[in-house]
């Protein structure tokens, strides 16, 4: 059994402001995340904007280092204290996609630049061998090196642009790849050729993919596993597919219920919209206390702790029950 | 890569320019600053173009000469100040930190010192015994500053966007992320100050020499205006000798200015379809 | 009614001009939402600033013109030529980004009442705003406010208050959520749908996100390289579509509850420089034959009031 994911009293705080009362924003509030599997597995991190997936997958990559607390990726420490990891040696084990496929390469520069950069400096292989691993590579992203060699990013679409990204953070066949809306600036249509994707790599490359997104039916098409985020909290967490068709915290809930699908129509009802954005990072007890149809007193002071459920998902709510209730699909 | 008018006119002025100044020189073997070589005053011929001057030279030898001298002069110290505005520029843009501030403190103060004074000071010590030398070494330490300013904000910018990110997880060192992958964004900047810094010598230097600050034997655009005025050319009707140097740097201002405006407008429209 | 007459719109660059809409003939009816669909490039965001009247260069149109079913003053028919004067009265546009559409350093209040012929006092028409905004769920105070103290919901909200606030009979909008949470979303689609439902007027919708065409409107437009492949009742559009483009891009599209296999469209929509013959969908057609790649199919009436421009439409 591997420790896929591992995150142990997370916190990133941001400051806003001055020196005198300065703003302070917990991006990230004592997240523990802990997931186990023999095989790989596809995480989604679920939530909207401000939720802290971005800010969590950024200390997984090493690009913000946290205000306390520890990350691990398959037992080995990639954030926070005792992260005395070399470089190189993480970046051959986690590897990111990033969401604009444009802006993830410069229009100075041919694509397969980076593609050679990243065999010969974190693969480790010799110019020769570099060519082989980059021909595997982009064929299992469905591309061709004779197609992509010597060009320029303005001349791929964005659809196949992504896959080359893909292709790049195959090379040093890492164990996890961290995916920060992969397919959010993909047109429609071609979303499935890249999400489909990360399927078949999961197989052929026993690779984690940790998958961060707002988009709640390619999360449930993919994920194995699903962490739902608001402000800075993991509000739920478990099986994916059992989370979006049966969702139990009532942020969960209120997240389905707003959701643009195209199989059946909203319920014509409102609800409260949070116009105190900034405020929410601030309550000491449960974030989303002042939206939430069941909060009480408890909740205005107390964390709520993850609750395990039955089916072996975590509710982080005080009045997480043991019959699953919410909406029924 | 299609030129525009404005840069295929610059090119061709710039051209003529260079050439003058290159070629034309093997014609002659003629000293052009020994003073007395031929009859002062004389107007326009066939022997001399443009006449000669109060001082028995060749007003046309002399200014190709000048010519020559100036563009050297100017390409010279703008390749070093450019070099040195674009290393400092990119490194303290990209590596930020206590690095940034300690040199953006030292380019402050480069720019906050004002020119001109320390320029007259030190030459009035001197008083005309200064070689060429001198001089562009100081417009080279004068001149980085601005520009390393500029290429900093610019590096400043790049450093935030993705493909940065990409570059450091393909496993690139930080000098290597400056120089492939945030210079070629910062390099038609830099074209284009390389060329306003030609004009910005030239006419320093010029400047200095009118003044009579500079090595005035060795011809320069400068040095033919401050000898003109010396002996009053205006009033003594030598309109030539005073209006040959000034239509010449005119000309040549305009070649460098269609060259620069020319190429960035140029390439801003590449950019626009890629 | 508003009726498109062989719409061609194009834009000038440095490498020539580009046909963004390229032939569009439809007539939309009245007082419904109707969305436009497709995939980036296919001129859904151009169509709507042609209808707009937002023909600045380098967009021009370069044939056709639109009637917008409503006369002026002297009772003529409001064409392409004077829809300028309606802006904001009779028919507004909804952006898609608030902070690049207001002005961060004037109040709010103000680019409300930017225009001419103001036939009320400002005041008079800043009060009957105050009390309008009430409706959006927004306080009266919001519009004494700068566009930063707002947070990008309520902004969104605000945009939806100017572009409906004169009652227009067309309201476009232009990707008006799609840079806001879904929770959002759905507050700011269903007011918007609320205040169709109200003043009865056109809304005319365009999106990426298809389960948002379906939540809200009433016909759909598809495009695909600048132009109409389908047009017709969304049901029918989404349930039995007519165009093997809009079939495969729904059932590309996952939702939750469904484990059916999805699989995205391969290849690209064609590049609009390229010399275009035939029906521009037919590389990526699973029901291309020789006469799909010869004859550009007609946008035709396969059934009462469902549109479709294929040649077998009725295999699809």
């Amino acid at each position: 059994m591997n420790t896929v994911l591992k995150t142990v009293g997370l916190n990133k705080t941001y400051r806003l402001g001055g020196f005198i009362n300065p703003l302070k924003i917990n991006a990230l509030d004592e997240v523990n995340l802990t997931i186990e599997s023999e095989k790989p597995v596809i995480v989604s991190l679920v939530g909207e904007s401000g939720s802290g997936k971005t800010t969590l997958a950024k200390v997984i990559l090493r690009l913000v280092a946290p205000s306390s607390g520890q990350a691990m990726i398959y037992d080995q420490f990639v954030a926070g204290d005792g992260a005395n990891v070399s470089k190189k040696e993480i970046l051959s084990s986690v590897q990111p996609i990033f969401q604009n496929p444009f802006e993830a390469f410069s229009a100075y520069r041919t694509v397969d630049a980076y593609l050679e950069r990243t065999a010969t400096r974190i693969a480790g292989l010799s110019a020769s061998d570099a060519v082989d691993a980059m021909q595997t590579a982009l064929s299992s992203v469905g591309l061709k090196y004779a197609d992509v060699k010597g060009k320029y990013p303005n001349q791929f679409s964005g659809g196949e642009l992504q896959r080359v990204s893909i292709a790049r953070a195959l090379i040093p066949h890492p164990k996890m790849i961290i995916a920060d809306e992969p397919v959010s600036m993909i047109d429609a249509s071609l979303r499935m050729n890249i999400i489909n994707l990360f399927l078949s790599l999961k197989e052929e490359y026993n690779t984690s993919f940790l998958y961060i997104t707002h988009d709640l039916a390619t999360a449930y098409y993919v994920s194995d596993y699903i962490a739902v985020m608001y402000r800075g909290t993991i509000v739920e967490f478990g099986e994916g597919k059992s989370i979006l068709k049966n969702p139990q915290h009532p942020y969960t809930q209120l997240l389905l219920n707003s959701v643009a699908l195209t199989d059946r129509k909203w319920e014509r009802k409102t609800f409260i919209a949070s116009d105190m954005e900034a405020k929410e990072f601030q309550f000491t007890g449960c974030r989303f206390k002042n939206r939430c149809p069941i909060a009480e007193d408890i909740c205005t002071h107390k964390r709520p702790p993850p609750i395990r459920q039955e089916d072996g998902r975590d509710v982080y709510c005080h009045f997480a029950t043991e019959e699953p209730e919410g909406m029924k699909v | 890569m299609k030129m525009n008018n404005r840069l295929k006119i610059g090119i061709i002025i710039l051209t003529m320019f260079v050439l003058a100044g290159l070629i034309l020189p093997l014609f002659n073997d003629v000293d052009p600053t020994k003073q007395g070589t031929y009859p002062k005053n004389m107007p326009i011929s066939f022997e001399h173009f443009l006449g000669t001057n109060s001082l028995g030279q060749d007003i046309f030898w002399f200014l190709v000469y000048a010519v020559r001298n100036s563009l050297f002069l100017g390409v010279t110290v703008s390749i070093c100040t450019t070099t040195i505005a674009m290393s400092v520029g990119l490194i303290s843009g990209y590596v930020g930190g206590w690095v940034d501030r300690i040199i953006m403190t030292l380019t402050d103060s480069v720019i906050a010192i004002p020119l001109f004074p320390i320029l007259i000071v030190l030459a009035t010590l001197v008083r005309g015994n200064t070689s060429s030398w001198v001089v562009g070494a100081i417009l080279v330490v004068f001149g980085w500053a601005w520009g390393a300013r500029t290429i900093r904000s610019m590096a400043l910018s790049i450093r935030e966007r993705e493909f940065i990110n990409m570059a450091k997880f393909s496993g690139s060192t930080t000098l290597e992320i400056v120089f492939r992958e945030v210079f070629p964004y910062v390099y038609a900047y830099g074209i284009v100050s390389f060329i306003n810094a030609i004009l910005w010598v030239i006419n320093t230097e010029a400047s200095l020499a009118v003044i009579g600050l500079s090595k005035v034997e060795i011809p320069t655009l400068g040095s033919i205006l401050f000898w003109a005025l010396s002996y009053n050319a205006l009033f003594t009707g030598q309109y030539v000798w005073v209006i040959a140097p000034v239509v010449a740097t005119v000309l040549l201002f305009l070649g460098l200015f269609l060259t620069s405006t020319g190429y960035n407008q140029m390439y801003a429209t590449r950019r626009g379809h890629s | 009614m508003i009726k498109l007459n062989n719409l061609v719109a194009s834009y000038t660059t440095t490498r020539g001009q580009v046909n963004a809409v390229d032939g569009i003939n439809i007539t939309i009816p009245s007082g419904q939402i109707v969305g436009i669909a497709g995939e980036s490039g296919c001129g859904k965001s151009t169509l709507l600033k042609v209808i707009y009247g937002d023909l600045i260069y380098p967009l021009a149109l370069k044939t056709g013109n639109i009637q917008y079913g409503f006369e002026d003053n002297s009772g003529k028919e409001v064409t392409t030529d004077n829809i300028k004067d309606y802006w904001f009265k009779r028919i507004s546009y909804i952006p898609q980004s608030s902070m690049s559409s207001l002005n961060p350093v004037i109040r709010i209040r103000k680019q409300f009442v930017d225009f001419q012929d103001r036939l009320k006092p400002e005041s008079e028409i800043l009060d009957e705003v105050r009390e309008y905004i009430q409706n959006l769920d927004l306080p009266p105070e919001a519009i004494d406010a700068y566009p930063h103290q707002l947070s990008g919901g309520m902004r969104q909200r605000i945009m939806v208050a100017m572009g409906t606030f004169f009652k227009p009979d067309i309201i476009l909008a232009d990707e008006p959520t799609t840079a806001l949470d879904v929770v959002v979303q759905k507050g700011i689609l269903l007011l918007l749908m609320e205040i169709q439902e109200q003043m009865n007027n056109t809304i005319l919708f365009v999106s990426h996100d298809m389960g948002v065409h379906y939540q809200i409107t009433h016909k759909m437009l598809i495009m695909y390289a600048a132009k109409v492949v389908e047009f017709g009742d969304s049901e029918a559009v989404f349930k039995a579509p007519l165009h093997p483009y809009s079939k495969m891009l729904t059932e590309s599209l996952p939702t939750i509850g469904d484990d059916k296999v999805r699989e995205g469209i391969e290849g690209r929509p064609p590049s609009l420089w390229d010399n275009l013959q035939g029906c521009r969908f037919a590389a990526r057609c699973p029901l291309v034959t020789e006469l799909c790649r010869k004859q550009e199919p007609e946008l035709i009436e396969h059934r009462p009031g469902h549109f479709a421009a294929c040649h077998h439409a009725d295999k699809v």
